[in-house]
């Protein structure tokens, strides 16, 4: 790169780049949202057995 | 489940318009650097996501020195959060850092001391998650947890410092003038403002992550107390 004249062409390194950091921070997300809704069906499921072993 | 709370949906709202701002600025603010070419405005978010790993696990430090003061299990639950958030965005930053080096080192990967202290630290942390996933009395899941996060987090600094203690080719941003730092990094303003808009905006996705992610925990501990109960 010591002589070029030209920026190099490194354009598909700058979309893996931002797929990736995109990429994981939607799966982070996506895990949050998830791991939520399991919690409040077991939650749910849970306050109905309650109910009815009273 | 108790509601969301308006601060909350105000943060979140706040940090997607920092987060689209900042990508604006990125692409189309922030001027191509003269030799790396596009590639180079990888930079801009994988220092922030090393900002944000960083600052996870110092906060992670902070609630294990504060559960090991109170007993608190709401500390706990601060330090499995954060360092959840600190692994994600550690890993951000390795793999970036990775592809930025293939055209600019013409290499994915070498045994660079900033970037083997760095992969050393996210498994030091991904080694917490997994080992705390093997205790199941929470007390002392908690306990060990904290001590955990304390001396885990001797590897923030050593990476923090690896690039200007031994010899590196990794560039150094803060400080690049100091005698030990091998690659400088100079920015324009438009660079710089982009830079210093990326960590506020990074900084600030913590923050919302961390609070979502607690009221995670806080649900987790109510499934878990309403289990015991109906088992008995």
């Amino acid at each position: 790169m010591l002589f070029q004249e030209a920026p190099a062409e490194t354009t598909a390194y700058m979309i893996a780049g931002f797929s990736v950091i995109f990429g994981v921070m939607l799966v982070y997300l996506t895990s949050l949202l998830v791991r939520r809704r399991n919690l409040l069906s077991d939650l749910e499921t849970l306050q109905e057995i309650e109910k009815e072993s009273i | 489940m108790d509601p969301k709370p308006r601060l909350l949906v105000i943060l979140d709202v706040i940090t997607i318009i920092f987060l689209l701002v900042a990508t604006y600025m990125v692409f189309f603010y922030a001027p191509m650097e003269a030799v790396m070419g596009h590639v180079q405005r990888i930079f801009y978010f994988h220092v922030a996501a090393g900002w944000v790993g960083m600052l996870s696990f110092l906060a992670a430090a902070i609630g294990g020195i504060a559960y090991l003061r109170t007993g608190n299990l709401k500390w706990d639950q601060v330090i499995v959060a954060s360092v959840e958030i600190g692994i994600a965005f550690i890993f951000i930053n390795i793999i970036t850092g990775a592809i930025w080096a293939r055209p600019i080192w013409n290499t994915w990967w070498t045994w660079d001391p900033r970037l083997t202290t760095a992969t050393i630290m996210e498994l030091i942390y991904l080694a917490y998650l997994m080992l705390r996933s093997g205790i199941e009395d929470p007390e002392r899941r908690a306990r060990f947890g904290a001590v955990y996060a304390i001396i885990g987090f001797l590897s923030v600094p050593l990476t923090f410092y690896s690039a200007r203690l031994f010899r590196s080719i990794h560039p150094v941003v803060i400080g690049s003038n100091q005698p030990g730092a091998e690659g400088s990094f100079d920015m324009t303003s438009k660079m710089l403002q982009t830079f210093l808009f990326s960590l506020f905006t990074f900084t600030l996705i913590y923050f919302d992550l961390l609070w979502h992610r607690l009221r995670l925990g806080a649900l987790e501990n109510k499934v878990e107390q309403l289990k015991l109960k109906t088992m008995r």
